[in-house]
């Protein structure tokens, strides 16, 4: 049986897989894929045999680190890296919430001196699931659906 | 910026202190009741900045600071501020901390106090941020217990009134839950105390009771009743406020049951939650428990400047 890719292999790079349809673009954001001259390839609302729908990302000849790549559990935690060399998956990276983290989010408290002063917001990680960030300034507490790339 | 060789630190929140720095501060106020005037901050400014007015608090902390010795610089309103003029934080208190050796600070937005001692090259002292976290009023609540009580420890504690919105509540939960308490909380269902506040209870196997009847059942076995105001505005629907605006009100009549030894705490200002009645009775203690500020304010002080 002939298995077509949805698509194409990548030689050498970094394989994101396994991001639900409706992230895949805050995931690109995330990884400033839009801002940068990286060559990807993404496809989107693809079948899925565990999820129905997903996204893919692929990047050419591009590696990341391990702080680089949890950032995306914040919006997929349940993505999947993959590291090619010579069309060879040789690591498979599983994704782990950072224990804290300075900017990236925001928060969603109107009240919190970080909306209202130019600074940079601070989050520690409450718990891994269901995700739940906690405010470093103002105490809140952020859960999973409220969370807000900046 | 806070280093900590030179033992000079900023109280943000009650969590910032151990359980012992808890009880060093405690044993440090009662020093100072008994003797209030003396020149420990002689030679040293106090900062009060309070963005946002709050007259009886900036007043007991400039008396805690008069008192001392020390001299005190500051606004009490930020409209009288450069802050009116789009100055940020950041830069105000950069520009205070040249001047004055501490900041008391009191801000409408929360973690405006975490975020100027991270820019701050003197302590600062959180006189409240926003529905946040207000340590020195908790500080003050705790010696008003250990003072009346005689200790801390294994005491039964009953909190009435907004306990999903009340910042003194959730601020007294976390320090009571070094000394084993057991809380009867008694707060109509919209106000009920929030998830989190009964998760650290389970945490440090902290029994609790939930009520939403304010009667002398709540009342008769208290060490401590801490009484809290129930807001309008806390309320999604008025209607709901209308039918429980009055019966999270303490009377004379509820205490005849009660300990002798029970007092009653509230972290002001009261309205009607507390009936004027009940000033007489040799219970109420919420009058000395602000008295109380003064002293417990002037241990925060010197020990944020490292002089105890």
């Amino acid at each position: 049986m002939n298995k077509e890719l949805q698509v194409k292999a990548l030689e050498n790079g970094t394989v994101i897989d396994h991001i639900p349809s409706d992230k895949l673009f805050k995931v690109v954001s995330l990884l400033k894929l839009d801002k940068l001259s990286d060559r990807i390839t993404i496809g989107n609302n693809l079948t899925s045999k565990h999820m129905g729908s997903k996204g893919i990302i692929k990047v050419a000849d591009r590696y990341y680190t391990d702080e680089e790549v949890n950032r995306i559990a914040l919006i997929a935690p349940l993505a999947k890296i993959n590291v090619i060399k010579n069309f060879e998956v040789i690591e498979k990276k599983v994704l782990q919430l950072p224990k804290s983290f300075k900017g990236l989010v925001k928060c969603p408290n109107p009240k919190c001196i970080t909306n209202n002063e130019p600074m940079k917001t601070r989050f520690e990680t409450v718990s891994n699931e269901p995700v739940v960030l906690k405010c470093l300034y103002c105490e809140r507490e952020v859960k999973e659906e409220s969370i807000q790339l900046k | 910026m806070n280093l900590p060789g030179m033992s000079m630190k900023s109280i943000v929140s009650i969590t910032d202190y151990s359980k012992e720095q808890i009880l060093s501060i405690l044993e440090h106020a009662a020093t100072f009741e008994a003797n209030p005037n003396q020149n420990i901050l002689n030679g040293k400014v106090a900062a009060t900045l309070f963005f946002e007015p709050s007259t009886r608090t900036r007043l007991s902390f400039e008396t805690a600071v008069n008192r001392l010795g020390g001299r005190v610089i500051g606004f009490s309103d930020a409209s009288t501020s450069s802050s009116s003029k789009g100055e940020t934080l950041n830069d105000t208190i950069r520009m205070v901390a040249n001047y004055a050796d501490i900041i008391i600070m009191r801000h409408h937005l929360e973690g405006a106090a975490r975020y100027a001692s991270e820019v701050s090259s003197v302590p600062i002292i959180n006189a409240g941020d926003g529905s946040n976290q207000h340590p020195t009023q908790t500080m003050l609540d705790l010696y008003s217990i250990q003072k009346t009580q005689g200790k801390l420890e294994n005491l039964k504690i009953t909190i009435v009134g907004d306990l999903k919105y009340g910042r003194t509540v959730h601020s007294l939960l976390m320090a009571m839950s070094h000394f084993s308490p057991t809380f009867y909380f008694v707060a109509p269902d919209e106000l009920k105390m929030p998830e989190e506040y009964k998760l650290l209870c389970d945490k440090h196997h902290i029994p609790y009771v939930e009520k939403s009847v304010f009667d002398d059942e709540v009342i008769k076995d208290a060490d401590i009743l801490y009484m809290t105001r129930v807001q309008k505005e806390r309320f999604t629907d008025a209607m709901e406020y209308e039918k429980v605006k009055n019966v999270y009100t303490l009377h004379n009549s509820m205490l005849d049951q009660s300990k002798e030894n029970l007092r009653i705490l509230h972290p002001l200002p009261r309205v009607n939650e507390i009936d004027m009645a009940v000033d007489a009775n040799p219970k109420a203690y919420y009058f000395d428990q602000a008295r109380n500020g003064l002293y417990v304010r002037q241990a925060i002080i010197s020990n944020a400047l490292g002089l105890i």
